[in-house]
């Protein structure tokens, strides 16, 4: 019987259209039109995002959960489908329950140290987290570590910024915790995070992913991680700020006790104590980001109808191009960090530039309209493994093109002219 | 908008590429002071020397960018076999050019209390010989951190001292 292969399209975006819809992407700096790679800090916001948290401000805004009347209930339907569509998006088996909004990443890993970590680390426990990660997936621990008595142990990376596995077994023995980033905000790292979600899980360590810098740019499937929580921020997925999410396996969050207290997380207040409320509401105390949710579930639905695929594909291409004009016009002049690979790596960029100061480096980039960061972007542990203060980082979206890749290398010729 | 350079004047940028009184001296007897800016990393070590009522001998370590480098540099000549109470003074007035948005950043941690700044009107700018070369920072708020950061550590070193502010 003749088989029928279907013709494969190859999925693909075009940026320089995709831009239009960014307001902020038509600004001018210094007179020049801005070239944004900072993405990794903050991603801008597509008009349907901020048209959709405007249209409901102006339509449907009441608080959540309590009202009986039209508009709170319009409002707590709104809010609860976008948190299903957020748990939609990273292949949340049950995305009405296991989606937690908080206010950002870092407070979703407080309360995972917090609520998991005071449940069930005793002194002398372990927790092991990656030499790249960011402060907000190591602060936490340190904190629990003073407070408790727990180790932190390290797996270390290799000198083209990848995790060094050959003695994970040794690392992960008698773990509790492993605490992994799934893309590195300074190398671009991919991390094989379901191999290492194997290897704890054998150990009978819990995997608290950070996927900050993976859900914007990759398409993401909890399951297929294997991991147990993870954190992401809307702010570096085309949402707004002010709001963050942790999914947490279902069985796991319905065995965790609150974080913080008061309206909402509860089922019953009584003089003699409380009831807390079932999850995901448990760990929502206060009036939550309802328009931020909105917004998040708008932005969502943009990365939908591009294509995490297609998004993937387009950076995979656009960081080989970067990669490779950097390393072309300034030879040894440039150090790039992580992965040499494309497809090893997201497209976070991040450089030592002559012996210029990563500060100097984008003062002068400013002056061509280009933003990168400049600093040790949340990872000291990683700076002083990298034998660096500091470095500049350009970081790309689905809005990047090449034209923005040949501004960055013109600019930066432009600061060695400078400081020549 | 302020350019570049009103940021990068060539005094600055002569003392970034040639820093003056670079190393450490030994200590002790020296006095050693680190100061950190957690926005760049920036890292800086001032060691000083008082004898008499006097700076004797500074010298500045550690990594930094062009302004913090070239500001460290600028003060280490400008304040080395000085009085003390001169030493204060320079600090002051300096602390006082740059004070005008540093109020609204957040601390660096660079240690020492802010020097108590002077009415603006009260800035004797000339007094400040090619230190005045550092007056367009300014103009670009973020970077004010990185002209004080060896002032304030510089102030944490004389308080250690036990030099009268
Ligand atoms: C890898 C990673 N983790 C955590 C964070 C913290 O995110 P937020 O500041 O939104 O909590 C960031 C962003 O800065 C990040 O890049």
């Amino acid at each position: 019987m003749a088989e029928l292969t279907p013709a494969t399209t190859e999925p693909s975006l075009d940026a320089a259209t995709l831009a239009k819809d960014f307001p902020l992407l038509a600004r001018e700096v210094h007179g020049r039109r801005i070239t944004y790679l900072d993405s990794a800090a903050s991603s801008q916001r597509p008009t349907a995002v901020l048209d959709a948290m405007r249209e409901y401000d102006e339509t449907t805004h009441a608080n959540v959960h309590r009202g009986v009347y039209s508009i709170a209930e319009e409002a707590t339907r709104r809010f609860e489908a976008a948190r299903a569509n957020v748990g939609r998006f990273i292949g949340a088996p049950h995305p009405a329950r296991e989606i937690v909004f908080t206010k950002n990443a870092t407070e979703a890993l407080n309360l995972v140290a917090h609520a998991w970590g005071r449940t069930h680390l005793q002194r002398g426990d372990v927790v092991v987290l990656t030499e790249m990660e960011h402060h907000a997936n190591i602060v936490p621990w340190h904190m629990l570590a003073a407070e408790r008595g727990i180790e932190l142990r390290w797996l270390p990376i290799d000198d083209d910024g990848r995790l060094v596995l050959d003695d994970l077994d040794r690392v992960l023995d008698g773990a509790k915790v492993l605490g992994i980033t799934c893309m590195s905000n300074v190398l671009g790292t991919l991390n094989p995070v379901a191999e290492l979600s194997a290897a704890a899980h054998a150990a009978g360590a819990v995997v608290v992913a950070d996927a900050c810098q993976s859900v914007p740019h990759l398409p993401t499937d909890v399951t297929a991680l294997g991991v147990d929580l993870l954190a992401f921020s809307a702010h570096k997925m085309l949402g707004p700020t002010g709001i963050g999410v942790l999914w947490g396996r279902e069985s796991l969050l319905e065995s965790l006790p609150p974080f913080l207290g008061g309206g909402e997380m509860i089922l019953d207040v009584r003089k003699d104590g409380f009831t807390p409320n079932d999850i995901p509401w448990r760990f929502e105390a206060g009036t939550p980001p309802i328009t931020e949710a909105i917004g998040l579930g708008a932005a969502v639905d943009y990365l939908d109808a591009v294509g995490m695929e297609a998004v993937r594909a387009h950076e995979i291409a656009l960081t080989g191009y970067a990669l490779g004009a950097l390393g072309d016009r300034f030879g040894d002049d440039i150090r790039i960090f992580g992965p040499p690979e494309a497809e090893a790596r997201g497209g976070v960029i991040s450089f030592a530039f002559r012996d210029i100061h990563p500060h100097d480096i984008s003062q002068i980039l400013d002056e061509y309209g280009v933003c990168v960061r400049a600093g040790h972007h949340c990872a000291k542990p990683l700076m002083r493994r990298l034998g660096v203060n500091a470095t500049a980082r350009a970081s790309l979206a689905l809005y990047n093109d090449e034209h923005d890749v040949d501004s960055l290398v013109e600019a930066l010729d432009a600061a060695g002219r400078f400081f020549a | 908008m302020p350019g570049l350079e009103d940021l990068y004047r060539e005094i600055i940028l002569d003392h970034y590429r040639s820093p003056r009184n670079r190393g450490e001296l030994e200590s002790p007897p020296a006095v050693r002071v680190e100061g950190f800016n957690p926005l760049c990393g920036d890292e800086i070590v001032v060691t000083l020397d008082v004898e008499d009522g006097v700076l004797a001998d500074i010298k500045i370590a550690g990594t930094g960018c062009s302004i913090s480098q070239s500001s460290a540099s600028l003060m280490s000549a400008a304040v080395k076999g000085k009085p003390l109470d001169q030493v204060r003074g320079l600090i002051a007035t300096f602390k006082g050019m740059m004070s005008i948005h540093e109020s609204t950043l957040p601390s660096n941690g660079a240690g020492g209390e802010p020097v108590e700044a002077p009415e603006p009107e009260a800035i004797d700018v000339d007094a400040l010989g090619e230190l005045a070369a550092l007056q367009g920072v300014v103009k670009f708020p973020v970077r004010i951190k990185c002209a004080t950061l060896s002032w304030n550590t510089l102030t944490q070193g004389l308080d250690e001292v036990g030099v009268p502010a």
